[in-house]
């Protein structure tokens, strides 16, 4: 015990702790100083006058008063984000690779997640179970559409990307756009076969609906409460978890070193040993479990799954994954939070400033226009600045 | 190896006087199979793989280039005529090949994957949907609200006229979104492609406030058809009145036109393809699909080829989507979703990337597909759910079978499977193109990589 205990790499441990927190309290400052900026410059004008009018704060009130939530709604997506985006990053660092399927897999522990827990809804198990069994409930379900993902991730790779390893770049990808569409299709297919409807909903159990007052306070003459629910906090917690042991995986163990020499050079790391394709498939595995994983939790959050579900979040994922720099692992994680803050707080805020014209339904084009930015002015990414161009 | 196994089997004949009677006897067999029964899937299938057969067989140039005008613009439109669903086959055909083509001078000559080409497609439509409709007077009200006495804002004729301004606002458009994004590696710039696809969308899904510009999900309507003279259906019918059966209407014979219109554009994009594939342009894209860190080298302005490429694309993309307006009579964001991105794409790769008859083979198989079998299927499933009939073994009524499962919104499996499969089995395509074949010739040559 006392040389498990030893054996342990506390350091690899708290650092990725240290950087989750120093992103998520970083972009939340910088953002809300800028939201907080602008508000207060578009007080004065037309813009100011308008909600003054309709709600009878100041435009700078607020901002200010939803500021609390929307950095919590934006981290919780944020971490959903960074968890898919450590899929594709990974891919990519081994085989230089864009999964294009890897939204599918994400789908796919969703539904597999959601189905685990509509059986045991419908034999009367969920409505009647104590909080700790919620919990045991939800975790079962997560494992469940963990498993599933990553092995699914592992027979596409096997199926459709190893015979297409030597062919030119745009070969594996148009195979893998032909995955993700194949498997969207496959999804609703199983679905409707057993119920005529291919939605799914989440069941309603525990207390994961309920909210955790944090404050309250009044704006103008409406009393706020300021709470974050306890599906976020959940959401945010196991998002945690998994990136903590992720990297503690690929930075403090063996099989870590095999794959980040797997990521440098196939043919070296195959002299020393190590079975590449092996390791590629575990790449595939580790990037599909964390999907799936990031599925279900998007599901407990989101409520209401159908078989397109992943297109988005898969989209926005990678694209955290670049802005980030893809590649870097660290860099997806800061993607991933820059992101779902980013989004969550244009898609708040955006409406309010442009009194109504462009509000939150262009929430899913900034994404693809921070995307387009990224690579127009820093290519590598944020954090990407080891990561060599290969042509 | 398949293709020696099917060559030894059909020993294809190269010379004499055969390959003129085969040509020939495929065609009047298709003609009489389609006259004789003019609902049959079968039939018409026989009659439109007879352009296969003249594809094919070796014969005399002039005598193909005879029979090939003779089916499509005789031959087509007669039959077309007579059951209006072919008809619609047809032009569906020859719009996705137009698109197809398009998309290959982008994908298949110089090797750029474009996830959103439905994008200029979408702008050209828009274009006309815009300007032949009454939304520039609804520019003020929110969707729903306008009254309904409001004029038009450009009569028909000016269609024809936006056929050619779409080749330059398309091209407009190709350039301008080419510009920041083409210095990017390949697989970024799909991924970006994507991404302006999606936003071209929600625009259009969302530029209904502040100002009415695309309806928004409601899509425009009703859009104004060219004008055709009553000239061309009294000249039609005193033609083919009597091969026809029943007088032709006005209504009829725009979907003639629209089908010819399409194939105006379709014999324009294969002669310019053709033309800029031998050309110094064709072999800069060649060079840049190959390597572009040797073209660069080479002296080849990387990013001017690439948004040529680019431009060229996109702009056939606008002039059908002109067309498509014109003849729907109705435009909706829908139309241009990621899905018909990919099948475009999915008929590119099936036909083979860089190659002009292959292309048109892949549009025509993937829209066959699309409309005949699938939707056939449908049919056939919503017949056995309609009747008391049982699967045997497992007992299952089909009564109960779940109307989710109709075959024709399984797209996307089609495609996936399509680009899945070429993609491992022959990512050449279904006849690939010349260069290809002499590079994988060459290739064996050596002995593979």
């Amino acid at each position: 015990m006392k040389r498990f205990l030893k054996s342990i790499n506390v350091p690899e441990l708290l650092r990725p702790l240290g950087q989750l927190i120093f992103f998520s309290l970083g972009s939340t400052i910088f953002l809300s100083a800028i939201a907080l900026v602008l508000a207060l410059i578009l007080d004065r004008t037309v813009v100011g006058q308008t909600l003054f009018e309709r709600l009878n704060v100041s435009l700078y009130t607020y901002t200010l008063v939803n500021l609390p939530q929307v950095a919590i709604d934006g981290l919780t997506i944020g971490f959903v984000y960074a968890a898919i985006a450590l899929g594709y990053t990974m891919v990519y660092g081994v085989l230089e690779f864009i999964n294009f399927a890897h939204s599918e897999i994400f789908a796919v522990g969703a539904f597999v997640g959601v189905e685990i827990l509509i059986a045991l809804d419908t034999f009367g198990i969920l409505a009647d179970a104590s909080i700790l069994m919620a919990y045991i409930y939800l975790i079962l379900a997560i494992l469940g559409g963990m498993l599933a993902a990553g092995g699914l991730a592992v027979a596409v790779e096997r199926v459709a990307y190893r015979p297409l390893r030597h062919a030119s770049r745009l070969v594996p990808l148009i195979s893998a756009i032909g995955v993700s569409f194949l498997l969207q299709d496959v999804i609703r297919l199983v679905e409707s076969l057993t119920t005529g409807q291919f939605n799914r909903i989440f069941p309603t159990f525990g207390n994961f609906d309920s909210r955790v007052i944090l404050a309250k306070m009044t704006m103008g003459t409406t009393p706020i409460t300021l709470g974050m629910s306890i599906k976020s906090i959940i959401v945010i917690v196991s998002a945690v978890l998994m990136l903590v042991a992720l990297n503690y995986l690929v930075n403090a163990t063996k099989i870590g070193k095999a794959i980040r020499a797997v990521a440098q050079d196939h043919p070296t790391a195959s002299l020393m040993g190590i079975d590449v394709n092996r390791i590629i498939s575990l790449t595939f595995l580790v990037g599909g479990m964390l999907g799936g994983a990031a599925g279900v939790l998007y599901a407990l959050k989101f409520t209401r799954i159908d078989p397109f579900v992943g297109f988005f979040p898969g989209l926005k994922a990678f694209t955290a994954a670049v802005l980030g720099g893809i590649g870097n692992m660290t860099g997806a994680l800061l993607g991933g939070i820059v992101l779902g803050m980013l989004e969550t707080f244009a898609g708040s805020y955006m409406g309010v400033f442009t009194m109504g014209a462009a509000g939150s339904e262009y929430k899913d084009i900034f994404a693809f226009s921070i995307l387009i930015l990224v690579l127009i002015f820093r290519p590598q990414g944020l954090m990407g600045a080891n990561v060599a161009q290969k042509a | 190896m398949v293709p020696t196994f099917w060559t030894d089997i059909i020993k294809k004949p190269e010379q004499g006087i055969y390959p003129h009677i085969i040509i020939l006897a495929h065609m009047i067999l298709g003609t009489g199979l389609v006259y004789i029964s003019p609902r049959s899937n079968l039939a018409f299938l026989v009659l439109i793989t007879s352009f296969f057969t003249l594809y094919y067989f070796k014969a005399d140039q002039r005598f193909k280039l005879i029979v090939g005008v003779v089916l499509t613009l005789f031959i087509l439109p007669v039959v077309g005529v007579r059951n209006i669903f072919y008809l619609e086959v047809i032009f569906q055909i020859s719009v996705f090949a137009a698109l197809a083509l398009g998309l290959n001078i982008v994908v298949g000559f110089a090797g750029l994957l474009d996830l959103g080409y439905v994008a200029f497609y979408a702008v050209g439509a828009y274009l006309w949907a815009f300007f032949g409709s009454q939304q520039y007077y609804v520019l003020p009200f929110a969707p729903g609200t306008q009254p309904s006495n409001l004029p038009f804002l450009l009569p028909g004729d000016a269609f024809y006229l936006f056929m050619f301004a779409a080749i330059f606002v398309a091209a407009l458009t190709g350039i301008l979104l080419g510009t920041p994004v083409l210095r990017l590696r390949g697989d970024y710039l799909a991924i970006v492609t994507l991404g302006f696809g999606e936003v071209i969308r929600v625009l259009a899904n969302n530029l209904d406030k502040p100002l009415n510009f695309t309806n928004g999900p409601q899509g425009i309507t009703p859009i104004q058809r060219p004008t055709m003279p009553q000239a061309a259906v009294d000249v039609f019918n005193k033609l083919f009145g009597g091969v026809v059966g029943h007088e032709v209407s006005p209504a009829d014979m725009y979907n003639v036109m629209f089908y010819l219109l399409a194939l105006a554009v379709i014999i324009v994009i294969v002669f310019v393809t053709r033309r800029l594939d031998d050309s110094k342009i064709g072999r800069a894209w060649t060079a840049i699909r190959e390597d572009e860190t040797a073209a660069i080298a080479m002296g080849i302005p990387l990013v001017k080829m690439k948004l040529a490429a680019f431009a060229v694309g996109a702009s056939f993309a606008g002039v059908m989507g002109v067309l498509l307006a014109g003849s729907r009579t109705f435009i909706s964001p829908e139309s241009f979703s990621f899905m018909q991105s990919i099948g475009v794409l999915s008929m590119v790769i099936l036909g083979g990337s860089g190659s002009i008859p292959g292309v048109i083979l892949g549009a025509a198989t993937v829209t066959i597909l699309n409309l005949q079998v699938l939707q056939g299927l449908s049919l056939h499933l919503s017949q056995l759910r309609q009747s008391d009939a049982v699967i045997p073994i497992i007992n299952f009524a089909w009564a109960d079978l779940s109307t989710q499962l109709d075959p024709a919104k399984y797209q996307r499996l089609l495609f996936g499977l399509i680009l899945i499969l070429m993609m491992i089995f022959r990512p050449a395509g279904l006849i690939p193109s010349q260069r290809r074949k002499r590079e994988l010739a060459s290739d064996e040559a050596e002995g593979g990589e």
